[in-house]
């Protein structure tokens, strides 16, 4: 018998045995909520007459319908014009009173999307098994915890018994090899991943990254990873945990110290693959081939380099795949043979779980540094209230407004458009987020999907641009 | 949760791959906190010209008369015939519940995404995968006006009317699950002392998971 790959051993570990029906229950150490997906767990809890079964287990923010302009803000959920979104932000909090659950309320520093602020806080620990009623709870899988995004019937079903009852996942490998270059980013690696085995590559596996350029990657670049292996249809990411994880664990509030620190991290040391594992797939791709990434479509495997143009339907020998390609570039309204650096932009959105951390906050300043946006409107959300809190610390907000970016307060804001930050019809954004769907950001929107440098650049051309020709 | 055994109904093709649930439900509506209300939102953005909202009702909207859920022969239909990768993206639920207050109780693809996967076992509609072959040809047989099939869970089985069937695959759990329409959380909390032991070994072996 061959070794154990990271996921069997978390898999493993957290087995607690086969219900009557034949179903795995796998326990669940950390559940974060959030207001959209669980008002109705919470009132399925109720009219089952059910309690949590381990309240500290879980941990809840409002981050989806959250309005991130400051005067709208500063009155708290009282303040949030819209109604409907405000019943939704006032029901989370009060779910999370009635049960006792610890809830970061909308203008609490801690505050955040949910998956930056888990990590944030030391709740997102490796080796975890972590859920949250949002897809890309996958981001947590970069600590080497087995994180899942999961639906509202499965939060109700946590809450209730701690558990997830699933069938084990297949394994799966990605290799990066090589190294990035300059100007490249982890946004740029894992659109490629993408645009290479499409959003269905990975369908019922679990995706291990491995290879020298994601060990040489930060914790929020393997994060910005991760996040999107759900784009490619896997039902989690992982990375093994090497220094840069223990570096990045340590010291935070929920993380442990002392003696239970040398316990846990002795322990962490094992959550890597065994040489001689068995993966059910492998892909690899050469990290220094990369170019910045930018999508064309509908769709996040529908990708070009930015130095490329607009691809041309007809070329592909697929049926179907040439008409889901005509049927993009309509809604986009892209000619095919246009150079993707000649497509002028009307927005620009630096945020979202994918790329709004600290690091993406200063690779996207240090371009923007000393220019000028030439979009017409450009923002920049952060991640949480820490990362807005350390970002002006740093001086990275005044960088920004002096280049003509708005600076939000946190929230999901304009990647899902729940709010008031979102595309009118026909408007066309350059978005470090992670989702080009049509009406994604807009009913009507056009999303193009970068790494923060690239929006950052682009923001500042007007046009689709190269970071690495903006930076030289 | 509703429970599936054997279901006759009207076919309504998708011809679209990668069809997410960003299009099955849109975002403004995953506002409510209700588990109802979804049913006239289903595809919203491409079942109407104006763009919609929550509590905008059907007689204030304009129907998109190319789309194809929009054409009258498709009214009453209760089986969707799609392309692969079905449910790709966001986990919202809600893109099953409008899905099942729309009327579809059966979805055919070659492929679907994981987490929709799950979400459809848990609310009782049945997910059928068929070989891209067999898709192929329930496509060409939908063009005829009218074209039903019989859905049997328990034969694992689709039939048309002219007598020609394709079986297919379910896991023996989801399939008695879906026939009794169980309540999967009683189901798991038949289990409790075995969770509350291994919690209990759990704690021990890493207690830094339960710090408060």
């Amino acid at each position: 018998m061959g070794g154990r790959t990271l996921y069997d051993k978390i898999w493993e570990s957290h087995l607690v045995g086969e219900r009557a029906d034949g179903m795995s229950l796998m326990y669940v150490d950390r559940h974060l909520l959030h207001e959209v997906t669980s008002p109705q767990a919470f009132e399925g809890l109720r009219l089952a007459g059910r309690a949590p079964w381990r309240v500290d287990a879980n941990l809840a923010t409002p981050d989806h319908n959250v309005p991130t302009v400051r005067d709208e803000r500063v009155a708290g959920v009282d303040g949030i014009a819209d109604e409907v979104a405000r019943i939704q932000v006032q029901t989370l909090d009060a779910n999370c009173r009635d049960f006792g659950i610890e809830e970061f309320g909308i203008n609490d520093v801690r505050q955040g999307i949910v998956h930056v602020i888990g990590p944030e806080q030391g709740a997102t620990l490796p080796g975890m098994t972590i859920v949250c009623g949002d897809s890309h709870t996958s981001t947590h899988g970069a600590f080497a915890a087995l994180a899942q995004g999961i639906g509202t019937s499965e939060v109700e079903h946590v809450l209730a018994t701690q558990c997830l009852a699933q069938r084990k996942s297949g394994n799966m490998r990605i290799v990066i090899d090589g190294a990035l270059r300059p100007g490249v980013h982890a946004k740029d690696l894992i659109l490629a991943v993408i645009r290479r085995i499409g959003t269905a590559g990975a369908t019922g596996h679990v995706i291990e990254f491995t290879g020298p350029a994601v060990a040489e990657l930060s914790m929020e670049g393997r994060m910005t990873v991760c996040n999107m292996a759900i784009e490619a249809g896997g039902r989690a990411g992982l990375v093994a945990v090497d220094d840069t994880t223990l570096d990045y664990v340590a010291g935070r509030p929920l993380s442990p110290s002392g003696d239970d620190w040398t316990a846990a991290a002795a322990n962490w040391e094992t959550l890597r693959s065994d040489p001689d594992a068995v993966f059910d797939r492998e892909v690899r791709i050469d990290a220094a081939t990369l170019s910045p990434q930018v999508s064309w479509g509908t769709s996040p495997e529908l990708v070009v380099d930015i130095d490329e143009g607009v691809p041309d339907p007809g070329a592909l020998d697929d049926p179907i795949k040439a008409e889901v390609a005509s049927r993009a570039l309509r809604y986009m309204g892209l000619e095919p043979g246009t150079p993707m650096t000649q497509i002028a932009l009307d927005k620009v959105f630096i945020g979202s779980c994918t790329n709004a951390r600290i690091e993406d906050l200063r690779i996207a300043a240090g371009i923007a540094e000393g220019r000028k946006v030439r979009v017409p409107q450009a923002m920049v959300v952060p991640g949480s209230g820490l990362v807005k809190r350390q970002a002006e610390e740093e001086g990275l907000d005044q960088v920004f407004i002096d280049a003509g970016f708005e600076w939000r307060e946190p929230g999901c804001s304009m990647c899902l458009a729940m709010n008031a930050d979102r595309l009118y019809p026909g408007e066309r954004c350059a978005s470090t987020s992670n989702r080009n769907f049509e009406g994604r950001q807009g009913h009507g929107g056009r999303t193009h999907l970068v790494s923060p440098a690239t929006a950052a650049a682009s923001a500042v051309a007007g046009y689709l641009a190269d970071p690495r020709e903006i930076a030289a | 949760m509703e429970s599936f055994d054997i279901h006759r109904g009207l076919v309504a093709p998708m011809d679209r791959a990668n069809v997410d649930t960003d299009q099955i439900i849109p975002k403004q509506f995953l506002k409510s906190i209700r588990r109802t209300g979804f049913g006239d939102n289903l595809f919203d953005a491409w079942r109407y010209l104006d763009e919609g909202d929550i509590g905008k009702t059907q007689n204030e909207r304009q129907f998109n008369p190319d789309f194809v859920l929009n054409a009258a022969r498709y009214q009453g239909a209760s089986v969707l015939l799609a392309r692969d990768n079905f449910g790709c993206g966001s986990s919202r639920e809600h893109a099953v519940w409008a899905l099942m207050e729309y009327g579809f109780r059966c979805v055919i693809a070659p492929s679907f995404a994981d987490i929709f996967f799950t979400n459809s076992a848990n609310n009782g509609l049945l997910l059928i995968v068929l070989d891209p072959g067999a898709v192929d040809a329930l496509f060409e047989r939908v063009a005829s006006p009218g074209f039903e099939l019989t859905v049997d869970l328990p034969s694992q089985r689709v039939t048309a009317d002219d007598g020609t069937s394709w079986l297919f695959d379910i896991d023996a759990e989801r399939k008695q699950r879906l026939l009794s329409g169980l309540d999967d959380i009683g189901l798991t909390l038949a289990c409790a002392p075995a969770i509350r032991e291994f919690e209990a070994q759990h704690r021990r072996r890493a207690p830094w998971v339960f710090q408060p």
